[in-house]
């Protein structure tokens, strides 16, 4: 038998770790280089700990500051905001003009969510080390970087030293077969994978997802799928770059122009698995099997096709399983056996690292095109170059006549730390990544699913199979 | 940071799957600064009700098990975000050590950088754990040396990740030990500029 990574082909994570030690201990604990590392408000700690040590920040040219996290999406004024808010994004700006690191602020027509802007600025490429202080990060191992999220301790090391000490995780690799049914997202590929193997199922692992179907996916939707490789307890998530990588990051403000360019192209498209590498896990998926989602409970592994039921604890042989989901659905306030799509919600949020670039909002716009939402919402895109971006295409319109709010880029309603809050005992459809109770705001219930989806329930007032507006034509509307 | 030998301590049941880190610490509370504690909020929606009042059924609530060390869940402990905060909210509370029969990978680094042992143990194990304490054990003696939990006439194995083991058992600190790698860190970043001419990021400014 050969052990993974080893005598037989390598991986592209082994490839790209290995490309990045430094120092290799005897324990296996590896010194890894860091390209890039990304602070947002949350990073006072780690400054704290810079103070402490009177210590400096090792490679300014490799640090970027950006305001997501606290920042109000209704207005870009922090005089007429919450001061403790204010206090938040003052440290950081106070932080990197200390450093000098470059802050994408407020005033920046590049702001947004690190996720979001990382990739649109063209700062992540395929190939690099990639850490910030937000277990989302794994969303930019959709260009084939080794991308994960750390908590302060690492951001003031990585600060101080600009490397990491880290032990080889294993390889996993999850293959999705086939065509997705129209309709069907990223999202729903991810809802499915996690809802199969659990909310902790890929501990330990770095996925690699492969297959037709992810290869069919679009950047932004490879974004999506990397993003939630965290909700299944992936220590991060990548796809291999190929034309569509290289194609996206071509002519990005920080991506390498001209040879510089030729030659990254180059060593991107080299970074494959190897056809006789072995992984320490493989998950086999077909793309027919995969149906709209939502989530009915507290963990994204609580996850099913719209078309069911919401399950009932008394069929779990694990007892354990069982008291979760009792918890969950006594939390959400749901009955079991009830139909999924029978579940009526008090509003929708369309935002987050998750689905918040401009594909997911034409997903979301092309539902609500010539309808009226029947519960409140909010669309947050994801960055202001999103924002400007959907306003040249007429999507802000088609949410606003629908009778939603269209503001400006942050995390916004995903983690509630600005004040954009789901008051308590509300439901809310959201296309965010955690329904975790309370996350978004005391009491609140969360349901995780697809911009589509969202938009689908927004219409209707309940989770509803999207498929069902998709088909419906409306007159004037061009539902696509 | 002090180093983890052993730990004999009051040991409070959280008999719980999936407890995140938005439960450990609240959002709303992340704006505060370390400085006054951060054991106050630690998971202060499952301690507190709405007025502010202490919720009864929680086992953190429980008189006898005032003054916990150790802590005793279910799977995929600390699994969601990254914040350090958890991780501080634990600690300033007073908890040194969590066993359960998974951790969130994050949040188990972010532990071991701050002195906290996440112990893992057998699916069974921790249900014999949790039933022991429900049947009225009070202590739990921790054994990092031999990789034991004892309570209640239990004596069960446990794993930790053996570099972290080490880390905690002599109190390290990563910053110092990677300084002295510094002439190696710095023949790398100059070896990687011809490597990878492309990595810089273009534009600066
Ligand atoms: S949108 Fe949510 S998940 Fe994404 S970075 Fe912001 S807080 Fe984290």
């Amino acid at each position: 038998m050969t052990v993974a990574g080893t005598e037989s082909g390598r991986t592209l994570f082994d490839k790209v770790f290995d490309a990045h030690v430094i120092v290799k201990r005897e324990d296996g604990q590896c010194l890894l280089w860091i390209d890039r590392h990304f602070l947002h408000e949350g990073s006072f700690h780690a400054f704290n700990k810079l103070k402490e040590r009177d210590a400096e920040v090792a490679r300014p040219d490799l640090t970027f500051g950006i305001e997501d996290h606290y920042v109000p999406t209704r207005t870009r004024d922090l005089s007429v905001i919450d001061p403790a808010i204010r206090g938040m994004i003052e440290q950081l700006r106070g932080n990197s003009q200390r450093h000098g690191l470059r802050l994408f602020d407020l005033d920046d027509p590049g702001q947004g969510i690190v996720h979001v802007v990382g990739p649109e600025q063209g700062l992540t490429l395929p190939g690099l080390t990639m850490v910030c202080g937000d277990s989302h990060t794994a969303t930019h191992g959709a260009f084939g970087a080794i991308a994960f999220g750390i908590g302060a301790s690492e951001v003031a090391h990585v600060l101080m030293t600009q490397t990491l000490w880290q032990k080889k995780p294993k390889r996993m690799r999850i293959t999705v077969e086939g065509a997705l049914a129209p309709g069907v997202s990223a999202k729903d590929i991810a809802l499915s994978i996690i809802a199969r193997i659990g909310a902790d199922g890929a501990a330990g692992h770095a996925i690699e997802y492969a297959g037709s179907a992810i290869r069919s996916l679009s950047m932004e939707g490879r974004l999506t799928l990397c993003n939630l490789s965290i909700e299944a307890g992936g220590r991060c998530g990548m796809v291999a770059p190929d034309q569509t990588t290289v194609d996206y990051l071509r002519g990005r403000p920080f991506a390498p122009e001209g040879t510089l360019f030729d030659k990254g192209a180059a060593d991107w498209l080299a970074l494959q698995s190897d056809a006789d590498a072995v992984f320490d896990r493989e998950m086999h998926l077909d793309a027919a099997d995969i149906a709209p989602s939502v989530t009915w409970g507290i963990t994204p592994e609580d996850a099913s096709p719209i078309t069911a039921k919401v399950p009932d604890p008394e069929n779990f042989e694990d007892p354990a399983r069982a008291q979760q989901v009792r918890d969950a659905l006594e939390y959400m306030d749901i009955r079991p056996g009830q139909c999924l799509s029978d579940i009526r919600i008090d509003r929708v949020f369309i935002g987050s690292c998750t689905n918040s670039r401009i594909e997911d909002l034409r997903a979301a716009a092309s539902i609500l095109k010539g309808r009226k939402a029947s519960v409140p919402g909010l669309v947050s895109p994801g960055s202001m170059q999103v924002k400007r971006q959907a306003e040249a295409e007429g999507l802000d319109r088609i949410f606003l006549d629908a009778g939603l709010e269209w503001v400006d880029a942050g995390c916004s309603m995903c983690v509630g730390m600005n004040g954009d809050l789901v008051p308590p005992g509300e439901r809310c459809a959201s296309t965010t990544n955690r329904n975790f109770r309370g996350r978004q705001g005391p009491g609140s219930r969360t349901h995780l699913m697809s911009p589509a989806m969202v938009a689908a329930a927004a219409v209707t007032g309940h989770l509803t199979d999207m498929r069902e507006l998709m088909q419906a034509p409306v007159a004037g509307g061009n539902i696509g | 940071m002090k180093p983890f030998k052993t730990l004999d301590a009051i040991t409070c049941p959280l008999p719980q799957s999936n407890v995140d880190t938005d439960q450990l610490i609240p959002a709303r509370f992340m704006k505060r600064s370390r400085a006054d504690g951060y054991g106050g909020f630690l998971l202060h929606d499952l301690r507190f009700d709405e007025t502010g009042a202490q919720k009864p059924d929680c086992p953190l609530n429980d008189p006898e098990r005032q003054g916990a060390q150790i802590l005793v869940s279910r799977r995929n402990f600390g699994s969601g975000s990254s914040r350090e905060a958890a991780v501080y909210a634990l600690v300033d509370y007073g908890i040194n050590c969590v066993v359960a029969p998974s951790f969130g990978d994050i949040f188990a680094s972010n532990a071991v950088n701050n002195g906290l042992l996440p112990a893992t143990v057998s699916e069974d194990d921790c249900e014999a754990l949790l039933a022991g304490l429900a049947d009225g054990a009070q202590t739990a003696t921790v054994d990092l040396e031999a990789q034991t939990i004892r309570a209640a006439n239990l004596v069960l194995p446990f794993t930790v990740d053996p570099v972290w083991r080490t880390k905690l058992l002599n109190g390290w600190d990563d910053i110092d030990l990677t300084r002295s790698h510094a002439a190696a860190i710095s023949a790398f970043a100059e070896a990687d500029r011809t490597r990878r001419p492309w990595m810089q990021p273009r534009k600066t400014g």
